[in-house]
């Protein structure tokens, strides 16, 4: 019932993306993320598709899954690509093709439309590249060191990567416990699959709360297990696996570093987005 | 009811690196009346199994049939089925949800008999509550988690067999429990087995628990019956039970050491049978030539 969460969920294989250091991979992604919005044309958006395309390819992850990522938020993607339809606010060029009431739809709002999908469809992939490539645990340990600098300002730098690794590491745990509970409810002749809304949620009442309780429980005994350890935060504390950066790392900043440039010339030689209408109407 | 499993098999997370063959090809029978025992260690599918006797799992291959219902059938009425085969899974403490005992009790009732009446739900929760062993003036107003955890899995027994479950399928039900709790528990079961309850199926650790209670077992190893038969039959071949990695009974493993020195003792290997057998024998040597 609970397995079909793809986002952020690790893909395990070997590859030169899997072997890259969290850190690097996280600043290459924020780069990635960065080259998005710095296209202003289709062109650009093209040249990150290609590099998306590469990437999944270098990274064995089945098409497949990376693209059930998109399915989370496809709801998301469709609905602020409609309201853009209908209220982009732009000057217009061109006659509009539909005004009707406080509707228009121009040739600019649905270039502007696809524009946007674009980009949040690639942003998504993107970013679940990273999440299926990289284990929760090396990714918290990627964001506890690039946070680092934040100790300058006494910012729990170290507090906050527990809590994310504990939440991350007890997310499957839960997810069994739930399925558990949800077996043992259906035993007893729950019935979560028929009715409303309203009576579904209700039928959820005898999962929650035994899941509620087990987890109170669980961070108790984690608590005491890590007092029984002489936990004392992060002073002093030396790390099994230490991170360092490899060629594969070098590599690939060279590779986003060349992806920007690229955008940065097709932005300057192509045009703006718009003009994507004049360009496709001078093939004819 | 009987339980009839033909080449049962059961994959989790299919079509994915984390697939993992549950259950490659079970058959096994476990007719109507019998204390039946299912033994294996973690990841054996013994759990898997029993989950398919009342569609908790859904069947994906092979066949199965419990009484007259044919779980292959899309049309089965699976809510008809698990009202008659209860399960108490491991450590069934943790499923307790309601704000008192009698409500937590009443919650099978609930979705399984719509059409009972008040009265006739209180009357069929506080003889499950006695059935127990926990009184029911005490308990019905208490909130199942101020309870002692013996009490609460006694409450939590209760919330299954509220429904008087024609099978009753416990997935380690003394596990976590102290000697005297397991021994209640098994007095429990052996009270209502025989009763409404027509079968009994205990999949367990314990093969103490195995030898003194089962009338049959089998043993699951690796998603496959192993071995099956009458708890004598199965202790009598301790060698391949210590191949699949499991343990025998203290009573087998006192036989065992006895055989070893050319005393060979038939037994049953209940603890009873054994002593009994054991001091028949001393006495006989004693009597006279003793070696």
């Amino acid at each position: 019932m609970l397995n079909d969460v793809t986002f952020g969920q690790y893909y395990p294989a070997k590859s030169f993306v899997h072997n890259m250091d969290p850190r690097a991979k996280i600043v290459l992604i924020i780069a990635f993320i960065v080259a998005i919005f710095l296209a202003r044309n289709f062109f650009g958006l093209a040249a990150v598709f290609l590099v998306l395309v590469f990437l999944v390819l270098l990274s064995r992850v089945p098409f497949g899954r990376v693209l059930r990522s998109i399915k989370m938020i496809l709801f998301v993607i469709v609905f602020t690509a409609i309201l853009n339809l209908f209220f982009y606010s732009g000057e217009s060029a061109y006659e509009p093709l539909v005004d009707w009431w406080i509707f228009t739809i121009t040739y600019e709002s649905v270039v502007n439309m696809v524009f946007l999908a674009l980009r949040l469809f690639l942003l998504v992939m993107g970013t679940s590249i990273l999440t299926l490539t990289t284990t929760p645990v090396a990714l918290t340990d990627g964001i506890e060191s690039l946070l680092t600098p934040l100790k300058w300002i006494r910012f729990p730098v170290h507090e906050l990567a527990l809590i994310m690794s504990i939440a991350l590491r007890f997310i499957p745990t839960l997810t069994d416990e739930t399925n558990r509970i949800i077996a043992a409810q259906k035993a007893r002749g729950a019935n979560f699959e028929t009715g409303g809304l309203i009576r579904r949620a209700k039928a959820m009442l005898p999962v929650l709360i035994p899941l509620l309780v087990s987890a109170f429980r669980r961070a108790e005994d984690l608590g005491d297990a890590m007092d029984a350890r002489c936990y004392s935060g992060a002073k002093g504390r030396t790390k099994y696996k230490k991170l360092r950066f490899t060629w594969r790392d070098l590599l690939g900043v060279l590779f986003f570093a060349a992806l920007i440039t690229g955008i940065v010339f097709l932005n300057m030689y192509l045009g703006t987005k718009f003009d994507i209408i004049a360009q496709i109407a001078s093939l004819f | 009811m009987q339980i009839v499993a033909k080449g049962l098999t059961y994959t989790y997370n299919p079509k994915s690196p984390f697939a993992s063959n549950a259950l490659k090809g079970v058959d096994l029978t476990i007719g109507e009346g019998e204390f039946f025992g299912i033994i294996g260690h973690t990841g054996s599918g013994k759990s898997t199994f029993v989950q398919h006797l009342n569609a908790l799992i859904r069947l994906t291959g092979g066949s199965l049939r419990v009484g007259e219902y044919d779980l292959a059938d899309k049309k089965c009425n699976f809510i008809e089925l698990r009202s008659k085969v209860g399960m108490v899974f491991q450590y069934p403490e943790y499923q307790l949800f309601a704000e008192t005992v009698e409500k937590d009790v009443a919650f099978g009732l609930k979705n399984f008999r719509k059409d009972m009446d008040e009265e006739a739900r209180a009357a069929a929760v506080r003889e499950a509550i006695e059935t127990v062993g926990l009184r029911y003036a005490e308990m019905e107003g208490r909130s199942p988690f101020e309870l002692s955890g013996g009490q609460k899995r006694r409450v939590a027994i209760a919330g299954v067999i509220v429904t008087k479950p024609v099978i009753l399928i416990l997935d380690e039900p003394a596990a976590g429990l102290d000697p005297l709790g397991k021994q209640e528990l098994m007095e429990l079961l052996h009270r209502i087995h025989g009763g409404w309850c027509k079968t009994v199926v205990i999949v367990s650790h314990d093969m103490d628990e195995i030898a003194e209670n089962c009338t049959r077992a089998a043993v699951f190893s690796e998603g496959k019956v192993a071995m099956e038969g009458t708890p004598a039959e199965i202790f009598s071949r301790s060698g391949e039970l210590f191949a699949l990695g499991l343990d025998v009974p203290m009573t087998a493993r006192c036989a065992l050491r006895l055989k070893e020195r050319g005393i060979d003792i038939q037994t049953d290997y209940t603890c009873r049978d054994f002593t009994d057998k054991v001091l028949a024998l001393w006495k006989a040597k004693g009597g006279g030539d003793a070696q």
